[in-house]
């Protein structure tokens, strides 16, 4: 997490010192402001141009960016490098709720509505390519979501992060990534051209939520390399519970999908049917 | 009082959507037994462990699998209520039916599969456990039997009006 490369020396290769951490923070805090105020003034742009943006879907974005900020910043960030259970309140933030968020937030919409019209023709035609198919299919999403946790915690990756701010870096980035990528996969608040089919995406959800719970249970059980027992433990069901309350979000939200969606007499499914607006 | 023809049509919408009032009442009973058993047995009793040493690999998975499951289920099940209400198509019998063939047979998975087989965890870590067990597990056989009789009775109803109109 610190890029300013000056703590080799540490010994124990986690603790910031006063100058680099504020530094850091000072980094992090102007970007998420950026992102806050890129968005909102999109927003305000495309009331402009379209017809209207829900405000529901701006409180979305800055809600995102503010739970992303709180596993990136201050004292969580500060104490996740050395406490097991700080690491796992900073991936059910940063992995979990602020991709939901961001992703309930339809960036890639506002994107399209703020671009022009040959910019968004692109960004639309490289949306709909094979390898963004791929990528964003459900069983891909979840795999490299949970997955990508599974190798974290059992391939020496975690311990190697502790030390390797580059790899600390790219793995925090996956987590919100993948995390993004799984929210948007199961719940298509944005243009989806190869959406699948509402039984299909519950069975991934579920396999998706048993995957989560599954490691949960097995960190407690075998804690990973370097993590004390009583953190791992602890650690193990925050993950557990904390992975709850927020799936209970992504579950609500997929069944109000499924409920406006099958609403009766309507006969065609739109390409974008928002469940938050 | 209503008139024939709209008890007739409640009817005929019961019956088309027999099978989702039979889901939809499976998928809440899953779900509110799990919640009974995450609330009372593990939270408030303590009588269930998070996690027992004896558990093996394979209950590990199933234990996980039925977790999502039941937790997607609660929320799935009441969104479906609340569809069937919406087209005047809820049949509490069939619902309940449902619901007690969900209640029933979740404590009999996990009082046999889950508890003695796979070894997740006791119902209650005591020596005379055994007790335990057959209250369990023949409470659960009798709501699972008395779920399938309702489902049989509304299924009989449904085949004899389909028959009868065409």
């Amino acid at each position: 997490m610190n890029m300013t490369g000056h703590h080799a020396g540490h010994a124990a290769g986690g603790h910031h010192d006063a100058g680099t951490g504020t530094l850091h923070d000072a980094l992090f805090i102007l970007l998420f402001l950026v992102l806050i105020g890129l968005y909102t003034v999109a927003a305000n742009a495309s009331k402009r141009r379209f017809n209207r943006w829900p405000a529901m879907r701006t409180i979305c974005w800055i809600l995102g960016v503010l739970a992303a900020a709180a596993a990136l910043t201050g004292p969580l960030a500060a104490r996740a490098h050395d406490d097991f259970v700080y690491h796992m309140l900073a991936h059910l933030l940063l992995g979990m709720l602020s991709p939901l968020l961001i992703a309930c937030s339809a960036p890639v919409t506002l994107l399209l509505r703020s671009l022009t019209i040959s910019w968004a023709r692109r960004l639309s035609g490289w949306l709909k390519s094979r390898p963004m198919r791929l990528l964003s299919h459900p069983v891909t999403a979840s795999l490299l979501n949970v997955g990508g946790l599974w190798v974290l915690y059992y391939s020496g990756l975690y311990s190697a992060m502790q030390h390797h701010p580059v790899l600390h870096v790219l793995v925090h980035a996956h987590m919100f990534v993948a995390g993004y990528i799984n929210a948007a996969a199961l719940l298509c608040m944005d243009p989806s051209p190869h959406r699948t089919g509402y039984g299909f995406r519950a069975g991934i959800l579920v396999l998706s939520l048993a995957g989560h719970g599954i490691l949960a249970k097995v960190l407690y059980a075998y804690p990973p390399g370097g993590v004390p027992i009583a953190q791992a433990e602890s650690g193990a069901q925050l993950m557990y519970y904390g992975g709850d309350a927020v799936d209970l979000i992504l579950i609500f939200l997929f069944c109000l999908q499924w409920y406006k969606s099958a609403r009766p007499g309507k006969r065609h499914k739109t390409a974008s049917s928002p469940a938050i607006s | 009082m209503r008139s024939n023809a709209t008890e007739s049509s409640i009817l005929s919408a019961r019956i088309t959507y027999a099978s989702r009032n039979l889901w939809s009442g499976f998928l809440a009973g899953i779900g509110f037994i799990a919640f009974v058993d995450e609330v009372v047995f593990h939270q408030l009793l303590h009588w269930h462990h998070f996690y027992d040493k004896s558990s093996s690999a394979v209950g590990l998975v199933s234990d996980g699998l039925f977790h999502a499951l039941n937790w997607f289920a609660t929320v799935a099940g009441m969104f479906m209520v609340s569809d069937l209400r919406r087209r005047n198509a809820m049949w509490p019998k069939r619902w309940r039916g449902g619901t007690l063939l969900g209640v029933g047979g979740f404590q009999l998975y996990d009082g046999t599969i889950q508890h003695k087989w796979m070894r997740i965890h006791q119902i209650r870590y005591v020596d005379n456990v055994f007790v335990y067990d057959v209250v369990w597990n023949v409470s659960a056989a009798v709501i699972l039997i008395i779920g399938i009789m309702l489902i049989v009775q509304t299924g009989r109803l449904a085949k004899r009006e389909t028959e009868r109109d065409g």
